[in-house]
């Protein structure tokens, strides 16, 4: 799959090290209309990672990705991929990157094979029947290489997009709501693949406005809302976020004190001091609860009913995009 | 240069055109042959001449010229304008490619195009009318000028476009009556005074003057400023290209 080296190979002044792939600094997005969809968006994205852009829709996102590719072009800032700059040195910098857009766009009268060999010429690169018949082949797509796109159903369309995007063995990969009215079957093959494509050595971006999915294939998750850049986080410690859990513990009779060999645990009582609630962490080794509750049978509180609830990184999310209104 | 993407856009175009052969060749080819049974035969029959020329064979450059002058203009127009319908510019904005290059690949697919429709219309005035050609290495050249300007102007339409009817409009409302009235049935020395002063006006007269003149060796209007028409024609389409270049003007933001 895409030749990791050839970027090298082409550029051989490039630093061969780099860790930022993509550097955005600052960039700002004024439309001729006045809708600034992006206010300074500072943003590092690593080689050969996954990251997940995550915002409501008309977050910004897709206006993120345009700057980057060369879509539009940013009223202010900067953006660099493989070291490049995206306007002064558009031609190195587009030779690494694949996009492939949220609509499907594609010539309904063209065939799959004809359309992906065009879109490698378009990089500037000879034909590669070899190369081009292993991504057909890898995307399922080869036995009907020969058919036109109105053919294809909806996700066989997407799925010659990614063809058309990796044609010309890109370093960056962008994927711009690679799973928009995919159904569940589809989607996880779609996830497959950006992992496979991921351990070839291509770094990917996409954006999602489903939680799910920047779950389960993310290494980072950046997001995004009203044009700005809440924050980029690592999955893990976002996760860590998400993994805490709520327990109420509802009493039999009201309290007003907590009892001091308690106040380690951190309980706060509920607004009626009917109830104690204790927040823990499902991913530390130890959750506390047996302990809490040998305690607190000590302590001779009766207890009436417990229940548990879990911040999702949903209403993380909300929480965050509520904060940033 | 990226060659390989004008080479690319090229052939992808190119496809198009066999894709869709009889509309692309054979329908220009049908309606040339009624022309011919129109003007040649049934009006023909009553004009002997003009100016030394059976009037069959006078039509012939004027009919090439009509015939390549719209399909230059449309085709140039559609080629850039489909993909920014359907959205697949993004592709050409998102590759490593500038805008001459784009340009070089649809403008060249236009004029190959409309240039072998021009030579088709040639071959089939063979069947209805003896023709000679005085002058075929400028004869040539100025089918080959004319296709590339005026692909070049139907890219521009292509560009500015904002729907299919803005598409049609400049083919249907200023170059269908240009050409006609551009002395493609008719010697201009045929008019009174006053429309003649009127038609010099006309630049398409002087490209059809010219076309005529690589045929015959007679025309309206010098040879000279026929080729300094078609050139002015070229240089202004391309002033105007490479301003729609400077701004990225309708590509995008």
């Amino acid at each position: 799959m895409p030749n990791r080296l050839l970027t090298e190979y082409l550029y051989p002044n490039r630093h061969p090290k780099m860790r930022e792939i993509v550097s955005i600094k600052d960039v700002t997005k004024v439309y001729k209309g006045g809708h600034q969809a992006l206010t300074d968006v500072s943003l590092d994205i690593h080689e050969g990672e996954i990251f997940a852009l995550l915002g409501p829709n008309g977050a910004g996102k897709t206006t993120l990705i345009s700057a980057i590719c060369g879509l539009i072009s940013p009223s202010k800032g900067s953006v660099l991929v493989g070291g490049f700059d995206v306007v002064n040195d558009y031609r190195k910098s587009r030779s690494l990157i694949g996009l492939v857009p949220q609509e499907i766009t594609l010539e309904p009268f063209e065939k799959v094979y004809n359309t992906v060999s065009f879109s490698r010429g378009l990089f500037g690169l000879g034909s590669n029947p070899e190369l081009i018949e292993r991504i057909l082949t890898q995307l399922s797509l080869w036995d009907k290489k020969s058919a036109k796109i109105m053919e294809l159903s909806g996700g066989m369309k997407r799925r010659v997009l990614i063809a058309k995007a990796l044609s010309h063995e890109p370093q960056v990969l962008f994927l711009d709501e690679p799973t928009a009215g995919v159904d569940v079957e589809l989607r996880k093959d779609m996830w497959q693949l950006v992992r496979e494509l991921r351990e070839n050595g291509v770094t990917i971006i996409l954006t999602t406005h489903y939680i799910e999915e920047a779950e389960a294939i993310a290494d980072r998750i950046g997001i995004i809302n009203g044009g700005k850049l809440i924050l980029a986080e690592n999955k893990e410690s976002l996760m860590g976020r998400l993994g805490r859990k709520q327990m109420r513990i509802e009493l039999k009779s009201k309290i007003t004190k907590i009892p001091d060999h308690l106040t380690k645990y951190g309980l706060t009582p509920s607004n009626e001091h009917s109830a104690l609630i204790y927040t823990y962490d499902t991913t530390g080794e130890r959750t506390g609860i047996t302990s809490l509750l040998n305690d607190l049978n000590k302590s001779g509180i009766q207890i009436a009913d417990i229940q548990t609830s879990q911040s999702s990184l949903e209403e993380i999310f909300v929480d965050l995009v509520e904060a940033g209104k | 240069m990226n060659l390989q993407a004008v080479k690319a856009i090229y052939i992808f175009e190119m496809s198009r055109t066999f894709r869709t052969l009889l509309q692309s060749i054979v329908s220009p080819v049908i309606s040339t042959s009624l022309y011919f049974v129109v003007f040649g035969a049934a009006i023909g029959s009553r004009i002997q001449e003009v100016e030394g020329v059976s009037y069959g064979s006078f039509i012939v450059p004027g009919l090439i010229m009509l015939t390549v002058l719209t399909q230059s203009v449309s085709n140039g127009a559609f080629g850039i304008y489909f993909p920014k319908f359907i959205g697949t510019i993004y592709e050409l904005n998102t590759a490593p490619i500038s805008f001459l290059e784009i340009v070089l690949g649809y403008v060249g697919a236009a004029a190959t195009k409309s240039f072998v429709i021009g030579l088709i219309i040639l071959g089939t005035a063979t069947f209805f009318v003896d023709l000679q050609i005085e002058h075929p290495v400028w004869m040539l050249m100025f089918l080959i000028l004319t296709c590339i300007s005026f692909s070049l102007l139907g890219f521009i339409i292509g560009i500015l476009a904002e729907n299919f009817e803005q598409l049609q409009l400049v083919p249907l409302l200023v170059i269908t009556p240009l050409v006609f009235l551009g002395g493609s049935f008719y010697s201009v020395s045929m008019l009174p005074p006053f429309w003649q002063t009127i038609t010099f006006f006309n630049p398409v007269v002087y490209l059809i003057s010219g076309f005529r003149w690589s045929f015959f060796g007679l025309a309206d209007v010098g040879v000279g400023y026929s080729l300094l028409a078609i050139f002015l024609f070229l240089f202004a389409c391309l002033a105007v290209t490479g301003w729609i270049f400077s701004t990225g003007y309708k590509i995008k933001e």
